[in-house]
């Protein structure tokens, strides 16, 4: 999947700030009297619970529960779920042992950084760390890629009875809707319950506004990151390649709450490790828009990203 | 002399005392020097407080000329400490919190008054936001054959409780006070509600005789295990795995969690044990009266056949305790059961605070949520 001809619009959290409404009347495509659809699966098996979605919305709503009909297909297709479980557990371990060399890797940048000072030798050795860091990443992203790439061709999941029913339906559901709202929650889950069912294939090129992880979702990288979780992992890392349709940008929601923005030698290290894609600070009430051309981005309504002086500026750019 | 006192010069009237109180807050806390300030009539005031190693009532001095009292402490950093104020006028002796101290802890034999030192934050985890979406309290009753009696459970069910999902259990010992003194019900709510934690089912209970319960007594183990189990299993949706069942307790709670995972080894997979009253002897007597003999004979049973109680285990306990060096001895004894233990101390003494305060590490450790992937 690649960039589309049709608006492309990354959100933050709706809990507090919503502005999914305000959002959907600036897009031509949308109207009140037909129905929105919206992918709720990363709310697992709460997914029906979608009643302040709707209330915002005020217009009729499709949820494609996408989560329960993957585990319908599950539940009669018992060689696809061995096979997804089989692809998940491989991803986990090359996880795994992703994480030891990027402790590494992170942990040479950061003590350089640290250092502070701007001579040449000191400059050379932390470029050549977040360098190395970057490789690292796209080492991994395609040995992700791969496994993932493998399980389809091998699988094919769309072309498996219990999958193919169920895409026909979604079909019928998608022509009706002229939008697709995609909400957080669990991006694994959300991510892989998605590519199996292809909800944007079936969407093709009409307009999809998502927030959270559902914006993760539709990035070229998902990134996880946490600067301050009370367990685990803390390091910044790509958990697989993602569905691609939000081209050049790194979705960071809530990014307020789980980065340390004033950090500058942080947010240096961040921006600079996954440029030139856009860091995209997904806070409550911005928006970023990209309106199908090339990797540029539209920030509105305060929208922020990390810059690689170690600022977090308003805007896209 | 205090540098804070100094401030007010040689011989001040009253009104510059006066004056000198309304500014700032009291206990006055300068990195590490902490001075205490007292005022009325009086033969002898003294801080008391419970921090092992130190004198544990320290006397004021009376500035000169005045009915102005103070005390000096050396605080180090990150410091909690619950104090009194002990009052000696006329023959008697009241003892009082601080009147200057807006700051309070509270445990079920009142309250004493906190000094937080320098660096010493109260965690925002631990207070009710109304944005975290809020579990609810169910009340079931167990006919214990065990005890003889009937026992009544309070039990925190997550926000978006169903029974078509299944749930981790946590059984807390002296439930209800961890609730009200160490705010367990919003540590629950906002862990769960930040993924930090599963939603999870926690069952609180609470004791007849808890110094006579919790000292390794095996009617409690066998009530755990053979009577509340069953009935929280038949009536809730609990995983049903070692991994996602734990117990947690503190004091003599802890002796109870860890005897109980002891007794019926393989059932609880994870244990919270806090400020544990791990005495024991490796000569002599304990010293400490007959209350404790069920303890230390069951703590010194233990340092000869641990066994493996429990797969995971998270200790923690102040170093302001006189129980720290029964608890640091727990430790290597706990790693080399096979088990993974996490142990953390605190600046703090022994009370609910403290306790409240490891809820966060020893919950997100033993209970790990879906935090890296679930972005909202």
């Amino acid at each position: 999947m690649t960039a589309r001809n049709a608006a492309t619009i990354l959100l933050g959290p709706q809990r507090r700030t919503p502005n999914v409404r305000e959002t959907l009347n600036r897009i031509p495509e949308w109207s009140r009297e037909r129905p929105t659809a919206v992918v709720t699966a990363g709310w697992e098996d709460r997914e029906l619970e979608d009643l302040p979605f709707r209330q915002h919305i005020e217009g009729p709503v499709h949820n494609l529960e996408v989560f329960h009909r993957m585990e319908k297909v599950y539940a009669s297709d018992r060689e696809l779920h061995a096979a997804v479980r089989a692809r998940h557990d491989r991803m986990r371990e090359l996880k795994d042992l992703h994480r030891i060399r990027l402790g590494h890797a992170l942990g040479a940048a950061r003590d350089l950084l640290a250092r502070g000072g701007d001579s040449k030798l000191l400059r050379d050795e932390v470029d050549d760390a977040i360098e190395s860091v970057r490789r690292l990443d796209s080492f991994h992203a395609d040995r992700m890629a791969a496994i993932q790439q493998g399980f389809q061709e091998r699988v094919r999941p769309w072309e498996r009875d219990a999958v193919a029913r169920h895409r026909e339906e979604l079909r019928s559901v998608l022509a009706e809707c002229p939008v697709l709202c995609i909400a957080g929650g669990h991006v694994g889950i959300l991510l892989s319950r998605m590519r199996l069912l292809g909800i944007l294939d079936l969407h093709a090129d009409r307009p999809v506004v998502a927030w959270s992880a559902g914006a993760m979702a539709l990035t070229e990288r998902v990134v996880l990151f946490h600067d301050s979780p009370p367990q685990g992992p803390a390091d910044p890392e790509i958990f697989e390649t993602g569905l691609g349709v939000a081209p050049g940008v790194v979705a960071l929601p809530d990014a307020d709450q789980r980065l340390r923005l004033d950090d500058r030698a942080r947010v240096a290290l961040f921006a600079r490790r996954f440029a030139p894609a856009l860091c995209a600070a997904l806070l409550p009430a911005a928006r970023f828009e990209h309106t199908g051309s090339g990797v540029a981005w539209h920030g509105a309504d305060g929208a922020r990203h990390l810059c690689t002086d170690g600022s977090v500026r308003e805007g896209a750019a | 002399m205090s540098q804070v006192v100094q401030a007010l010069g040689p011989h001040p009237d009253p009104a510059a005392i006066e004056a000198f109180l309304a500014e700032g807050e009291f206990p006055r806390v300068e990195g590490r020097a902490v001075t205490f300030v007292w005022r009325g009539d009086a033969d002898r005031v003294e801080l008391v407080h419970w921090i092992h190693g130190l004198e544990q009532a320290q006397p004021f001095q009376r500035l000169a000329g005045t009915d102005l009292w103070f005390h000096v402490l050396d605080l180090p950093r990150r410091s909690r400490m619950e104090y009194k104020l002990a009052i000696h006028h006329g023959g008697r002796t009241t003892l009082e919190r601080d009147p200057l101290n807006p700051h309070l802890a509270q445990d079920p034999f009142g309250a004493n008054s906190v000094v937080r030192g320098d660096g010493y934050e109260p965690p925002e985890w631990a207070e009710f936001d109304d944005w975290a979406r809020h579990g609810e309290m169910r009340r079931i009753a167990v006919d214990s054959r065990a005890f003889g009696e009937r026992r009544v459970v309070d039990v925190y069910l997550p926000a978006y409780y169903r029974r078509t999902r299944r749930y981790p259990l946590l059984i807390a010992h002296d439930g209800p006070d961890y609730v009200q003194f160490a705010s367990l019900v919003h540590v629950l709510d906002n862990l769960i509600h930040r993924h930090e934690i599963p939603p999870m089912i926690v069952a609180m209970t609470r004791a007849t005789d808890r110094m006579q319960e919790y000292a390794a007594d095996r009617r409690h183990s066998d009530f755990l295990v053979d009577e509340l189990l069953p009935t929280l299993d038949a009536e809730l949706p609990l995983v049903p795995d070692t991994a996602a069942r734990g117990l947690l307790g503190a004091s003599f709670g802890a002796v109870a969690s860890l005897a109980c995972a002891w007794h019926r080894p393989g059932v609880f997979g994870r244990l919270m044990l806090q400020s544990g009253s791990f005495v024991f002897t490796d000569i002599g007597d304990h010293g400490r009266g007959p209350i404790w003999d069920p303890v230390v004979e069951f703590v010194n049973a233990f340092r000869k056949t641990p066994g493996l109680p429990a797969e995971r285990i998270h200790l923690s306990c102040g170093v302001y305790e006189g129980l720290i060096y029964y608890n640091r001895s727990l430790v290597p004894l706990l790693q080399d059961t096979g088990a993974e233990v996490r142990f953390l101390e605190a600046r703090d003494g022994h009370n609910w605070e403290n306790w409240r305060d490891h809820l966060r590490s020893g919950l997100t450790w033993l209970f790990p949520g879906p935090l890296w992937m679930t972005y909202e």
